[in-house]
């Protein structure tokens, strides 16, 4: 494929082709539509993170830090979660790095429904719009799970809240029917479904998970509204309602969603550790239905949840062992990952890194996992801060590092400019460092019984006068981590303005999306006729003259 | 979806290229899988958004057997059961509608999708009549709370609890068999038939904004018909809006025997 070394005039990028901000609000450019996910999901991140760092200022000290109440903490956390889970991890690999990647993966002209693709982007901005019409009005106090009947009787603007999760399930879900549609019916032929990417093994099981549980949010949601404002008596326990039904509703759909946030991260790295070892992946087929086993057994696990819920001693067991059932998938990638690895010649640029580390911090994340699916452990755990680390271990370390592997990743594909690799090797380490400062106290205070959702640990004090020190170094840790953010920031936007144009091949990648111009033009190039082993990289070589690398034959 | 329903997508009919081909489908066929497929997908969601209530409903029946039953005394079976032959007809008449536009019968084609959409306006028609009955007996879980929010505050505080017309539930207890019944008695019957009322008026209620939005669809194809948009070549949203009329439809025949003719 020489296409773009020997054409006399390459075709202009899909970033200026057509021109106009008209072009660009109006546009069904799968392309286009990624690149503005991006854009709006990072200030979605943004937003969350400064929440976190409130919460972590609060948590520094014993007694009122820089709140004065419970009232407004919980304000702080359910703010935090809410806009982290459903405006940020939900879409942000699948919605701004998956669109636009997966057709151009797959060697398709755009995603077989644009005009939904775009409908999708504008029901994100919707959710967007309720969510900051909530924070203006004050935000609302139930923690992001809305359990019932706290949700059906305070004061705060929770329907707001509801109806923009709401919207956001509709954006969701939309993704979810086009990845599906896309990868059954217009994969290019020679490309059967082993010849996938296996990225697209990742999006194809996300969007399993997105089109089967999110109607049951928006179900449940719209009754949480109903029970609200009418009072028809389904969740609230004075009308005759049943609030265990509500937790059963919404882990349903939010246990199945951990994984919509952690598969395309694994997908990911799936490629990135390829790429970066030079080598082929190790067991193909069983990371790709280890993607299908996480999307199905994750539908049968909600119960973990509730183990402290009065549920019966049997079902409990039923679902512990379901619990573990789910970690098999996961580990067979991690093993497989690590295969790929073995006697490759790594290259630790910052994808790779940012894959090195969510292989670290997943797996932490993943393995305390075991004691919280554990009946006994659970009770002792339940509810404390070990909770809150094993969650952000596996989400945070798992499913924000995929994301900014894959930024990284396809950042000179998406933009044509290359950030500079040292800054953002060091962007990787501030975050590493801070993230296991942030977190791996929680594990120690939470065990030891700090509760989570507590603004004022005062009282625990005379029992566990260490506490304090683990909240300070958590704090401290916490704004290493953002910082690490804002780092990442700084190094991609400052490549806009100075970084060198990107190569087509920067990585010397085989799937088909390095092997057009970066950008890539308007038109995506169509699939070569013959589709080959996407993990084979023997054929690439470093070109000085194109500082990438090229196909040799 | 067996081949002899796309008989002529293979190419335009007159061999040249197909202006309802879109620019990122290689071919006509593929354009008509994609479309079904994701038709079909978008089926699934709707089935697991009513999933949702269906599973409220078994987990709340199985509990309160003796709700159910009592609550169901007071649903309209004949006119229950009238507007489940209206939505019969009407997925007959659509799935008519389908068969006529891969003919190319346009005028078929207008003919029974203005029958559809008058079948689901006759059934929203229906309903209205049975909520009103409802409503006039007091027999709609927070009707205190809507009535003081329409009252702009005019009337007492918001009542939290069901309060259903007494008279009217002792009148239909009675015709059951349950005569004279004390104090003590009634309240215990109808201490948790709000939360009937309120799975009765959540599935119907959320099935009627589904016909409303499957009136809606279909008359846009109507329009469509009307104006010569579809034929043997290209008939893709009539094909789907029937899909979606006959979701519908099939939601229904659940819900009737599940409210209505519960022993």
């Amino acid at each position: 494929m020489d296409m773009m070394v020997s054409s006399p005039t390459p075709p202009k990028s899909y970033l200026v082709d057509p021109p106009g901000l008209r072009s660009w609000l109006l546009t069904r450019d799968h392309k286009r539509i990624g690149l503005m996910f991006l854009a709006v999901i990072s200030a979605s991140l943004a937003l969350g993170a400064t929440f976190a760092l409130l919460i972590r200022t609060e948590l520094t000290f014993p007694g009122p830090t820089i709140v004065s109440t419970g009232h407004i903490y919980n304000r702080l956390f359910t703010l935090h979660g809410t806009i982290m889970i459903f405006l940020f991890i939900i879409p942000s690999m699948p919605a701004s790095l998956g669109n636009f990647v997966l057709p151009l993966m797959l060697g398709a002209k755009d995603v077989a429904f644009p005009r939904l693709n775009l409908a999708s982007l504008y029901l994100y901005v919707g959710g967007l719009i309720f969510f900051l019409l909530v924070l203006v009005l004050g935000g609302v106090d139930t923690g992001w799970t809305f359990y019932a009947p706290y949700s059906t009787s305070t004061a705060a603007p929770v329907v707001l809240a509801v109806v923009g999760v709401f919207i956001l399930g509709f954006s969701s879900i939309f993704t979810g029917i086009n990845f599906l549609v896309t990868i059954h019916t217009m994969r290019p032929p020679g490309m059967g479904w082993f010849r996938m990417p296996l990225f697209l093994w990742a999006l194809y099981g996300t969007a399993i998970i997105q089109v089967l549980a999110t109607p049951i949010l928006a179900i449940t949601l719209l009754l949480l509204a109903v029970e609200r404002t009418v009072g028809i008596g389904i969740f609230d326990p004075a009308l005759g309602g049943d609030p265990i039904l509500f937790q059963h509703f919404f882990w349903f759909y939010s246990h199945p969603a951990v994984y919509i946030m952690i598969l395309p991260a694994m997908g990911i790295v799936t490629e990135v550790i390829c790429v970066f070892s030079r080598k082929h992946i190790f067991g193909y087929k069983f990371i790709a239905y280890s993607s299908l086993a996480i999307a199905l057994i994750g539908f049968l696990v909600w119960g973990h949840h509730m183990f402290v819920s009065g549920q019966s001693p049997l079902v409990g067991m039923i679902f512990s062992a379901l619990t573990f059932a789910v970690a098999i998938p996961s580990a067979i990638k991690v093993f497989n990952w690590l295969a790929t690895m073995y006697k490759g010649s790594i290259g630790l640029a910052p994808p790779m890194c940012f894959s090195l580390m969510f292989i670290a911090l997943f797996g932490i994340g993943g393995l305390t996992g075991l004691f919280l699916g554990s009946l006994v452990t659970n009770v002792h755990v339940h509810d404390t801060a070990f909770v809150v680390a094993h969650f952000h271990y596996t989400m945070a370390g798992g499913a924000l590092m995929g994301f900014l592997a894959g930024l990284y990743y396809w950042w000179p594909k998406m933009t044509g400019r290359m950030y500079n690799l040292a800054q953002g090797q060091i962007s990787a380490v501030l975050i590493f460092v801070g993230f296991n400062f942030t977190y791996f106290p929680q594990f120690i205070v939470g065990s030891r019984g700090m509760p989570r959702r507590y603004f004022d640990y005062t009282r625990l004090l005379d029992t566990h006068p260490e506490f304090t020190f683990y909240q300070i170094l958590s704090t401290a840790g916490g704004f290493l981590f953002v910082g690490g953010l804002v780092m990442v920031a700084f190094v991609l936007l400052r490549s806009l303005f100075v970084g060198r144009k990107a190569p087509a091949n920067p990585w010397g990648a085989a799937t088909l999306e390095w092997q057009c111009s970066s950008p890539p033009p308007h038109e995506n190039p169509p699939a070569p006729a013959n589709v080959g082993d996407c993990y084979v990289f023997d054929d690439f070589c470093f070109d000085e003259s194109a500082q990438g690398y090229v196909k040799v034959p | 979806m067996t081949e002899s329903h796309i008989p002529n997508m293979q190419e335009g009919n007159d061999g040249g290229p197909d202006a309802h081909l879109a620019h990122h489908f290689s071919s006509p066929a593929q354009q008509y899988d994609a479309a079904r497929l994701g038709m079909w997908i978008f089926l699934m969601t709707e089935i697991l958004f009513f999933g949702g209530l269906f599973c409220a409903y078994a987990v709340y029946r199985a509990n309160n057997p003796q709700i159910f039953v009592d609550g169901h005394r007071f649903l309209d079976k004949p006119l229950g059961a009238a507007n489940t032959v209206l939505l019969i007809f009407s997925s007959l008449t659509m799935a008519l509608a389908v068969r006529a536009v891969q003919l190319g019968r346009r005028r078929w084609l207008v003919g029974l999708l203005a029958i559809t959409i008058l079948c689901g306006l006759a059934f929203l028609g229906v309903k209205a009549i049975e909520y009103k009955h409802k409503w006039d007996h007091r027999m709609v879980p927070g009707q205190a709370r809507i009535a003081y929010w329409f009252s702009r505050g005019e009337t007492s505080e918001p009542l939290k609890k069901f309060q259903p017309d007494e008279a009217y539930v002792k009148e239909r207890l009675a015709q059951a068999g349950f005569e004279d019944l004390d104090q003590a008695e009634y309240d215990q019957r109808v201490k948790h038939l709000g939360t009937y009322m309120g799975i009765y008026f959540s599935l119907t209620g959320l099935h009627a904004l589904h016909v409303v939005a499957g009136i809606v669809a279909i008359s846009w194809i109507l329009v469509g018909a009307v104006r010569d948009r579809f034929g043997s070549n290209y008939f893709t949203p009539v094909d789907l809006g029937g899909l979606y009329w006959h979701l519908v439809d099939m939601i229904w025949i659940y819900l009737f025997p599940l409210l209505y003719l519960i022993h």
